[in-house]
C-alpha cells in the first residue's frame, strides 16, 4: 500500500501514544510522590508559620520554603527530562552552572588584568564544558569531557593571566578563576552527563553483567534525592544530637554527629529504595554504599563553601545581590556529589568494563 | 521614537538587564514620575545603559542619560542606540558660555523629563570616585526644583573596565539614595562636596 499522508499521521500518532505509555512509570510515579511530599511540606511550614506565627522563627521558616521551592523545581525538571529528553536538563544545569560561576567571581575579587581570561572562561570554556557533556557517552569525546577544564583550562587561566602581564598575587588569582571553573562548572557538569551514560547491571539470576535499558534519568533522581535527603537529615541530626562541631570556625551548626547520623541514614534510604524499587543499576548493598559517599560528598561541598564565604566575610551567597536567591547556595552540595557520583558509576558499572 | 526604537530600545534594556544581572535597591526613595537627576560614579562604559535600563519602564521613557557626543555620534550604530535610550549627547570639547551644556540640558528636559548625568565627568580608571565637576551645582541652582537623586553603581567596572570592549557577565548592584537640594547660600565646592559625600554613603552602606 503506497503510504498516504493520512496514514503517515497517524503512524506518528501511534508512535507518540505508544511513547507516552512506555515511558519510565517508576521514576515519574517516584517523583510524583517526592513532588507531593515537598508541597505537602511547603504547606505545613506555612500552617506552622500561621498558627505559631510568634512562636516561630519566620527567617527560620522563610529559608526553608526556599530550599523547598529550589528542590521542586528541580524534580519538575526532572520529570519534564523523562518526556523531553535529556537536553532540556543540560540546557538548565548550564544556566545554573553560568549564574553560579557569576556569582562566585563577583564575590571573589579579581583584579583589571584578569578581564580578558575571565571573558574566555564565561565564553568559551563554559559552553565548551556542556557541549561536551552532551557528548560524554562517547568514548573518545568523554575524555574530552573530563579533561577540558583540568588539563586545557587550568593551564589557559595560568598562561592567559601571565600574558596580561600583572605579577601581583599571580598564583591566588589563576587558583580563584581555576577553582571557580572547577566547581561551577565542570562538577556541576557532571550531573546532567549522567543521563548520557552507557551502563550495565549485574544480573543476580544469571550471575553475569548486562546492559542497563533503563532511563539515566533515574540516576539523576537518585543522586538529587540522595544530596538533599542528606542536607535534610543534617539539619535535623544537627539539632537534636549534634554536640561535637567539626569546625566551628568555618560551620557554627555542622557536627560529626550530624555528618555520620546523616551518611548512615541516607546508605539505610539507598538501601530500601534498590530493594524496594530496583530504581538504579547498583546492588542492593551497592546502592546503600552510593547513598552513603554521596551523602559525605555533600557535606564536604557545604563545608568547603562555607570556608570560601567565611574568607570572605558573607553569609550568604545571595547577600551579595539582594533579590536573588543565591544559586552558588542550593548547589554546593551537589556540585561536590556528582563528579564523585559520576566516576564511581561509571567506574564500575560503565558499558565497558565487562568487555 | 518610531516602533523600531522602541523594540531595540528595549532589547537594550533587557540585555543590559541580563549582561549586568544588576539588582536595583531603592534607599529612601522610591521610584516616581517628577522630574529627577540621578548623579551617579562613572567607571564603565555601560554606566549609563545600566541606571537607565534598572528603571522601571514608565520612567525610563521620560529619563534622558547624558552622554559624551565625541563617543555615541561615532558611527551610526552608536547613534542609533543613543537615539533608542533617548540620549542627551553633549560635546565635551566645545563647551563655551555661548554653548553652556547646562542650559542645553534644561531646554532638553522642559518641565517632563528627568537626567542621568555622571559629575565626575569621565569614567575613573581605579573605581575610586573622583571629584565633581561644577555642572550639577548649576543645574541645582537653575533649577532648584528638581530632584537630585545620588547613585552608586557597584561592579560595572569589573563588567566592562576602561579600555576593554568585550564584557564580562558578572552581578552587580545599582543603589539609589533620598534625594537632596541645594541648600540656601551653600557654596559650589560645599554643595559639590555633600553631593559626592552622598554617593560615597551609599557606596558604604551595602
Amino acid at each position: 500500500m503506497v503510504p498516504t499522508a493520512m496514514t503517515i499521521i497517524d503512524n506518528d500518532v501511534a508512535e507518540a501514544v505508544q511513547k507516552l505509555f512506555s515511558i519510565d512509570r517508576l521514576t515519574i510515579g517516584l517523583l510524583l510522590i517526592v513532588i507531593a511530599l515537598l508541597f505537602a511540606v511547603f504547606g505545613w511550614m506555612n500552617w506552622l508559620q500561621r498558627r505559631y506565627s510568634d512562636t516561630v522563627d519566620p527567617a527560620m521558616i522563610r529559608v526553608f520554603n526556599r530550599r523547598i521551592v529550589a528542590w521542586l523545581t528541580i524534580y519538575i525538571l526532572l520529570g519534564l527530562t523523562v518526556f523531553l529528553g535529556p537536553l532540556t536538563t543540560l540546557c538548565f544545569f548550564l544556566g545554573v552552572s553560568f549564574w553560579a560561576l557569576r556569582e562566585f567571581v563577583t564575590m571573589a575579587p579579581t583584579r583589571r588584568a584578569d578581564h580578558r581570561t575571565l571573558f574566555w572562561v564565561f565564553f568559551v570554556f563554559v559552553p565548551l564544558q556542556y557541549i561536551l557533556a552532551a557528548y560524554s557517552g562517547d568514548r573518545r569525546w568523554f575524555i574530552a569531557f573530563a579533561v577540558l577544564i583540568p588539563v586545557y583550562g587550568s593551564l589557559f587561566i595560568a598562561a592567559r593571566i601571565a600574558f596580561a602581564g600583572e605579577a601581583q598575587r599571580f598564583l591566588e588569582r589563576t587558583a580563584k578563576i581555576q577553582f571557580g571553573l572547577l566547581i561551577c562548572i565542570y562538577a556541576l557538569s557532571h550531573a546532567p552527563a549522567l543521563l548520557y551514560l552507557d551502563l550495565i547491571y549485574y544480573d543476580a539470576a544469571s550471575g553475569e553483567y548486562r546492559p542497563w535499558e533503563q532511563t539515566n534519568s533515574r540516576l539523576l533522581f537518585f543522586l538529587v534525592l540522595m544530596v538533599q535527603l542528606s542536607d535534610l537529615l543534617q539539619f535535623f541530626w544537627d539539632r537534636l544530637y549534634g554536640r561535637n562541631l567539626i569546625a566551628a570556625p568555618i560551620n557554627a551548626t555542622k557536627s560529626w554527629e550530624g555528618l555520620v547520623g546523616a551518611a548512615l541514614c541516607c546508605g539505610a534510604a539507598g538501601l530500601i529504595l534498590q530493594w524496594l524499587t530496583g530504581i538504579t543499576p547498583f546492588t542492593t548493598y551497592g546502592a546503600a554504599i552510593m547513598g552513603m559517599v554521596i551523602s559525605l560528598m555533600a557535606i564536604s561541598g557545604t563545608m568547603t563553601m562555607s570556608a570560601i564565604k567565611r574568607d570572605r566575610g558573607v553569609s550568604d551567597y545571595g547577600t551579595l545581590v539582594q533579590g536573588h536567591a543565591g544559586v552558588l547556595d542550593r548547589i554546593d552540595a551537589i556540585c561536590f556529589a556528582a563528579p564523585i557520583f559520576y566516576h564511581l558509576t561509571r567506574f564500575f558499572l560503565g558499558a565497558a568494563v565487562a568487555g | 521614537m518610531n516602533q523600531s526604537q522602541k523594540l531595540t530600545s528595549a532589547i537594550l534594556a533587557i540585555t543590559a538587564k541580563l549582561l549586568s544581572g544588576a539588582t536595583v535597591r531603592w534607599r529612601g526613595s522610591e521610584p516616581d514620575e517628577c522630574q529627577r537627576v540621578y548623579f551617579a560614579n562613572h567607571t564603565s562604559h555601560l554606566d549609563a545603559l545600566v541606571l537607565w535600563s534598572g528603571l522601571p519602564r514608565q520612567l525610563r521613557a521620560i529619563t534622558r542619560p547624558v552622554a559624551a557626543a565625541d563617543y555615541w555620534s561615532a558611527g551610526r550604530v552608536r547613534r542609533y542606540v543613543a537615539s533608542c535610550f533617548n540620549a542627551l549627547l553633549i560635546d565635551r570639547h566645545d563647551i563655551s558660555v555661548r554653548n553652556s551644556p547646562i542650559d542645553i540640558m534644561l531646554r532638553e528636559i522642559g518641565n517632563k523629563f528627568s537626567l542621568i548625568v555622571f559629575p565626575e565627568g569621565s569614567r575613573s580608571v581605579t573605581g575610586e570616585l573622583q571629584t565633581f565637576k561644577s555642572g550639577l551645582y548649576y543645574l541645582a541652582k537653575k533649577r532648584p526644583d528638581l530632584e537630585l537623586m545620588p547613585v552608586y553603581l557597584d561592579n560595572l567596572n569589573r563588567i566592562l573596565p576602561r579600555g576593554e570592549v568585550l564584557p564580562v557577565p558578572l552581578l552587580s548592584c545599582i543603589t539609589i539614595g533620598a534625594p537632596i537640594w541645594l541648600h540656601q547660600g551653600e557654596g559650589k565646592d560645599e554643595f559639590l562636596e555633600r553631593a559626592r559625600q552622598a554617593v560615597l554613603q551609599l557606596k558604604e552602606e551595602q
